[in-house]
């Protein structure tokens, strides 16, 4: 069913949804927030578009297949780990560069570790809603 | 040697993640299984070494020093679990590259097994009791898939049971490290055990969280009465999956209790261990009976389970050095000879199509080395010398007579002669009968070789196990030790904190 | 306030564990999603209810000003969440998935391998 309403403000909320879902990643090593509740706000712009236009417009305005982005994810949460152990210290420990970079704030493993868990959510939730509806 | 203890979860972790990136070439998904599986076996033996050399190891995750983060730990328990996964993950591996059909692969069949192997080994190694039950998920979620996937009418019949039954078990337990928590402030398997000490700790609070768990790890484990989801749903996954889950997943509610059971709760053992040693024998019972009326190969071998548990949980229950030596080496000797029995199920039904006994017969005639590689771990299992079973049932009844249980000792012993009827059962009706049907899926060699190569393998394991047992037996022995014992673990954990 | 929440916990677990003995598979999803539900909320009341700050260092303290609420219990609320919705979402699917193969609601209506 297509819903003229839905549709104009789904295409106006998406944008807005991945940019907050992102502010939420980023501030969330001190702050409430982090890579899972980024990751699944971002499922949601994407659930909207699919209710919205169908999940073949869901999955274009995706570009990658979310199977990939969950690989992506686990790589990247899994490799964040060896920081630690390259450092001689043991798996997980969090390696922080002493640099300030504008916006994203302090730079180590644990912001690579939650952005392999955003990636790992966004990919797995989108994955099991794209199946579940693409069935009838 | 910190890094040997994140390396059986992360190497798993790994190839999944490896594979997920192939997700559309099947060869290089089958090589890239294969090559993990092969490196977990190289860390497990490794771990199990450096274990067995330099007593017990632990390594806290992100440096957050125990009880406040995650601690990993290995003694010679994890060790040898984590080592007997490897085996089964090897096995199993092998086993699915030659059978594993084309759309399950695609569907994410190898990677969602690697997912599995690290739930398991991560069940294994961690020193948290929370961090536990993130590893039980981890495995139970992999395992729904690997029972759902494929999609066939028996599978998901069996799913909706095997899921319902397990998260009821899940909320339980969650609910018994909730109410932990808020009794003694931690849940570090090390400072719990210290902590529960303190007299101040109301026992009655203490024994009803014990309870809670023993009903919880009691469903993973498939203990009496609690065990009637396994056999609805292991007959119904391709051999592979049953293979593996029966090999390793009711291992880990094992592993489990014996862990809490020794470490943590070991206050009242009157009731606790009396009530599991009850228990114990009323699982052996229920598991061979419910055996002896079924007909058809693989459901016979599920109720069989039930009743091997019964005889790892019978150690526990005795709770003396011999005891949970007994254990161990059941552990060890079952995880081989369960899983090899249901690789050659499913060799017997990729060349009949059916398991149903009443219509197979007739492979000894056509296939005679299946027939004597199902021999080996079935005549293991019901305890025949020289073979690994008779020593584990004999370290088991040794340690009943010694304790003056006797009546444990009897059913024991009634249940083992019972086991062998059932091997006997499956005996003359797959193998020696003259087959009602004498047709055959025909296979290649080369199909052949890949079927046949896990399993004699693992039945050349057993009979080595069965023969050279003093090795494995001193291992037993010295990991009972550690288990009776638990002042040397707390100490590593702790780092020397009183 | 910790007796209306027991309360309250009870009566979600029976509600849970009663859809979960009914024979209707969307009543078994009921029963499980209330179940966890509960289970959540008996952490949060074991790890005691306070009125008190969030377990944060304020700027410029060296250590946290007591009265402090407990993070832990909701640490673990959090991942069980997580790890509760996988859970339930995989179930969804799944038995969604068993009612499209079996055309069956029931749930005794499951045991076409059962017969043997």
């Amino acid at each position: 069913m297509f819903s003229l309403i839905l549709s104009t403000t789904a295409r106006a909320i998406m944008p807005l949804t991945l940019v907050f879902s992102v502010y939420l990643l980023m501030r969330g090593h001190n702050a409430p927030g982090g890579g899972f509740v980024g990751g699944l706000i971002a499922a949601v712009a994407f659930a909207i578009a699919s209710l919205a236009d169908g999940v073949a417009t869901a999955r274009r305005a995706l570009v990658v297949d979310p199977r990939r982005l969950m690989a992506v994810g686990l790589a990247l949460a899994l490799a964040s780990g060896f920081g630690g152990v390259a450092a001689g210290q043991p798996f997980l420990t969090g390696q922080w560069a002493e640099v300030m970079v504008p916006v994203v704030g302090k730079i180590g493993t644990p912001l690579v570790f939650d952005v392999g868990v955003y990636l790992a959510v966004l990919g797995v939730s989108l994955t099991m809603l794209f199946a579940l509806s693409e069935e009838d | 040697m910190a890094s040997l203890l994140v390396l059986p979860i992360v190497t798993p972790l790994g190839t999944a993640v490896l594979a997920l990136f192939l997700w559309r070439h099947r060869r290089a998904q089958q090589a890239v299984s294969l090559l993990g599986a092969a490196a977990l076996l190289a860390w497990a033996v490794a771990l199990l070494l450096s274990v067995s050399r330099d007593g017990i190891q632990a390594t806290a995750i992100g440096n957050w020093p125990a009880p406040f983060g995650i601690t990993l730990v290995a003694d010679l328990l994890s060790a040898m679990m984590v080592t007997l996964a490897a085996i089964v993950g090897a096995a199993v591996a092998v086993y699915s590259v030659a059978t594993i059909d084309a759309r399950r692969e695609s569907f994410g069949y190898h990677p969602i097994f690697h997912v599995l192997l690290a739930g398991v080994c991560g069940a294994f190694l961690t020193g948290d009791l929370f961090n536990l039950y993130v590893w039980f998920e981890v495995l139970l979620i992999s395992s729904f898939v690997l029972m759902g996937l494929g999609g066939e009418r028996g599978q998901l019949e069996g799913s909706v049971k095997y899921v319902t039954l397990n998260l009821l078990s899940s909320a339980l337990f969650l609910a018994a490290v909730g109410v932990l928590y808020g009794t003694v402030g931690t849940l570090n398997m090390a400072d719990l055990a210290v902590a529960l000490q303190d007299p101040r700790v109301d026992s009655r609070l203490t024994l009803a969280i014990a309870l809670l768990l023993l009903v919880a790890f009691g469903i993973k484990a498939a203990m009496f009465p609690v065990f009637a989801w396994l056999p609805a749903s292991y007959h119904t996954p391709p051999a592979a999956v049953a293979a593996v889950f029966a090999g390793l997943l009711t291992k880990v509610g094992v592993y489990a209790l014996v862990r809490v059971f020794t470490l943590i709760f070991t206050h009242d053992t009157g009731v606790t261990h009396g009530l599991i040693l009850v228990l114990s024998g009323l699982t052996m019972v229920s598991g061979v009976l419910g055996a002896a009326a079924q007909g058809e190969f693989r459901r016979v071998l599920s109720f069989h389970i039930i009743s091997q548990i019964g005889y790892m949980l019978m150690g526990l229950g005795l709770y003396t050095r011999l005891a949970l030596a007994g254990t161990v080496f059941y552990l060890t000797h079952h995880i081989i000879v369960k899983t090899n029995l249901f690789l050659v199920s499913g060799i017997v039904h990729r060349l009949k199509g059916t398991l149903d006994l009443a219509s197979l017969g007739g492979l000894y005639r056509t296939r005679p080395i299946l027939a004597l590689l199902f021999l080996v771990p079935a005549l293991s299992l019901a305890g025949l010398p020289p073979l690994s079973g008779f020593w584990a049932k004999l370290l088991l009844v040794q340690a009943g007579l010694e304790a003056e249980s006797y009546s444990i000792v009897v059913v024991a012993l009634v249940v083992s002669l019972l086991t062998l009827y059932s091997m006997t059962k499956l005996w003359t009706e797959a193998f020696w009968k003259a087959a009602p049907d004498a047709a055959e899926a025909p296979l290649s060699a080369g199909e052949w070789r890949g079927l046949l190569l896990p399993v004699a393998a693992l039945a050349l394991l057993t009979v080595v196990l069965g023969l050279g047992v003093e090795p494995v037996l001193a291992l037993s022995l010295r990991a009972a030790e550690q288990l009776l014992n638990p002042a040397e673990y707390i100490r590593v954990v702790l780092g020397g904190r009183p | 306030m910790d007796t209306l929440l027991a309360v309250l916990i009870g009566a979600l677990y029976a509600a849970g564990l009663y859809l979960m003995m009914r024979r209707s598979i969307v009543r078994l999803i009921f029963g499980l999603v209330i179940l966890g539900h509960a289970v959540n909320l008996l952490i949060f009341a074991a790890g005691r209810l306070t009125r008190a700050h969030p377990p944060i260092v304020p700027e410029g303290a060296a250590a946290l000003v007591p009265p402090y609420a407990d993070p832990l219990p909701q640490a673990l609320i959090l991942t069980a969440i997580v790890i509760g919705f996988g859970l339930q979402a995989f179930a969804l699917v799944l038995f969604r998935q068993a009612h499209r193969v079996s055309g069956a609601e029931d749930l005794d209506a499951m045991r076409t391998t059962d017969s043997h």
